[in-house]
């Protein structure tokens, strides 16, 4: 595993794998933590994924659609995938850009999110 | 030749006698408009406007090689500023504002009459000269006026925009956007960015816009409207959309537009319902 992908900390709590993007990532550095999430999810056997984007000003296609698939695998296994933290401008690109992330829950911070994948399970 | 008159000449050595000449034209000519400017003020422009003159006309050409871009005419210019700057406040028309310039043009006229009187030659090509001055400088008044007050309706057209997309928080979670008038891509993208800022900073789990005051409804505004959703969406929070009249539905649906996976009321009450239900909170019913 790479140094620089290993320093994107991961963390599993009540049952939701939780992860916060850093605004640093390459393209490569992405693709490795989507395996990582994956595994993740697989391992815990986790309800839900918590993606916080908070810290990044550009979400581009290639991000976008990452977030796309991942969405998908974790439903695959079972889990529901939640973006959080988007910033205004970040929001407003990908509707201009046509991509709303069909498929992909949305909610404000993490704490909505966990309180979305457990409320719904109760 | 050097002794002959020119309206250069003129301004150098009749100065105090055009200036009470020409504050008799403006008279005469009905342009003082002493309700909006005082005679005391119109008397101190007209002499800064002369004094300019004659200063420019020292340095700048007025003869026929007259160019109103040269930079010697810039205490002209400053001084046309000036004057359109107050008189614009004051509501003066630009037809006013042109007359008062050019009825300057009468008593540069008389004097150049009575002292080329023996050449009428150089008189003709005197007058043509004075005029074509005379006629710049009004163009440029008028001109600076105009701009004056585009700049004024640019202000409020800003202040406008300002004051037309007012995010209200009107519940714990809950943030609205009430809209009115008609709504083109500036103010689509004023309302979106305020909306969005405003659900972060006040943590909204539900956003209304609520379209009661919009005129009209067509593919563009939907567009706009669909837009402004996804992205409400995209931020982790729910858009509704509501005040959709009956003719708004109407239009809606004949121009094809279909509004996917929008929550849409008929009114702000039963937004307001559908907010509080998703937020989990009951109204009491009164």
């Amino acid at each position: 595993m790479e140094a620089s992908v290993g320093t994107t900390p991961i963390v599993t709590i009540t049952g939701c794998v939780i992860v916060a993007i850093r605004d640093d990532l390459d393209d490569h550095d992405i693709l490795a933590l989507q395996d990582q999430l994956v595994e993740e999810v697989s391992r815990k056997n986790a309800v839900g994924v918590i993606i916080d984007i908070g810290s990044l000003e550009i979400v581009d296609t290639f991000a976008g659609r990452m977030l796309g698939a991942m969405a998908q695998m974790a439903r695959m296994m079972n889990a529901r995938t939640v973006v959080v933290g988007m910033r205004p401008a970040v929001a407003m690109t990908l509707v201009e850009l046509g991509m709303t992330l069909e498929g992909v829950e949305t909610a404000l911070n993490a704490d909505r999110a966990i309180n979305l994948i457990l409320g719904e399970r109760n | 030749m050097a002794s002959e008159t020119t309206t250069a000449s003129l301004l150098q050595d009749e100065f105090e006698k055009i200036l009470s000449a020409w504050m008799k034209a403006q008279a005469k000519e009905g342009v003082k408009r002493t309700d909006l400017v005082s005679a005391k003020e119109t008397e101190r422009q007209s002499r800064d406007l002369l004094t300019a003159l004659a200063r420019s006309s020292q340095t700048a050409a007025t003869d026929a090689s007259f160019d109103f871009a040269n930079p010697g005419w810039d205490p002209v210019r400053d001084a046309i500023e000036e004057i359109t700057e107050s008189r614009t406040q004051r509501g003066v028309t630009p037809s006013e504002m042109g007359w008062f310039i050019a009825s300057l043009k009468q008593p540069l006229f008389d004097h150049l009459a009575a002292d080329l009187a023996e050449k009428p030659k150089q008189m003709s090509a005197e007058l043509w000269n004075t005029t074509r001055m005379v006629d710049q400088i009004v163009l440029q008044a008028i001109e600076s006026l105009v701009s004056k007050r585009e700049a004024v309706i640019e202000r409020q057209r800003e202040e406008m925009t300002e004051v037309s997309a007012p995010v209200v928080k009107i519940w714990d979670r809950i943030v609205t956007v009430p809209l009115i008038g008609t709504l083109d891509s500036f103010r689509a993208q004023t309302v979106m960015e305020n909306l969005l800022d405003a659900i972060v900073q006040w943590e909204a789990e539900v956003a209304i816009i609520d379209i009661t005051g919009v005129s009209t409804v067509d593919t563009l505004v939907a567009q706009h409207l669909l837009k402004t959703a996804a992205a409400v969406r995209l931020m982790g929070a729910h858009c509704v959309i509501c005040g959709i009249r009956p003719k708004i539905a109407q239009t809606v649906v004949n121009l094809g537009v279909e509004l996917p996976n929008i929550t849409t009321r008929v009114d702000l009450q039963s937004g307001l319902a559908y907010a509080f239900e998703r937020i989990g909170v009951s109204p009491k019913e009164q």
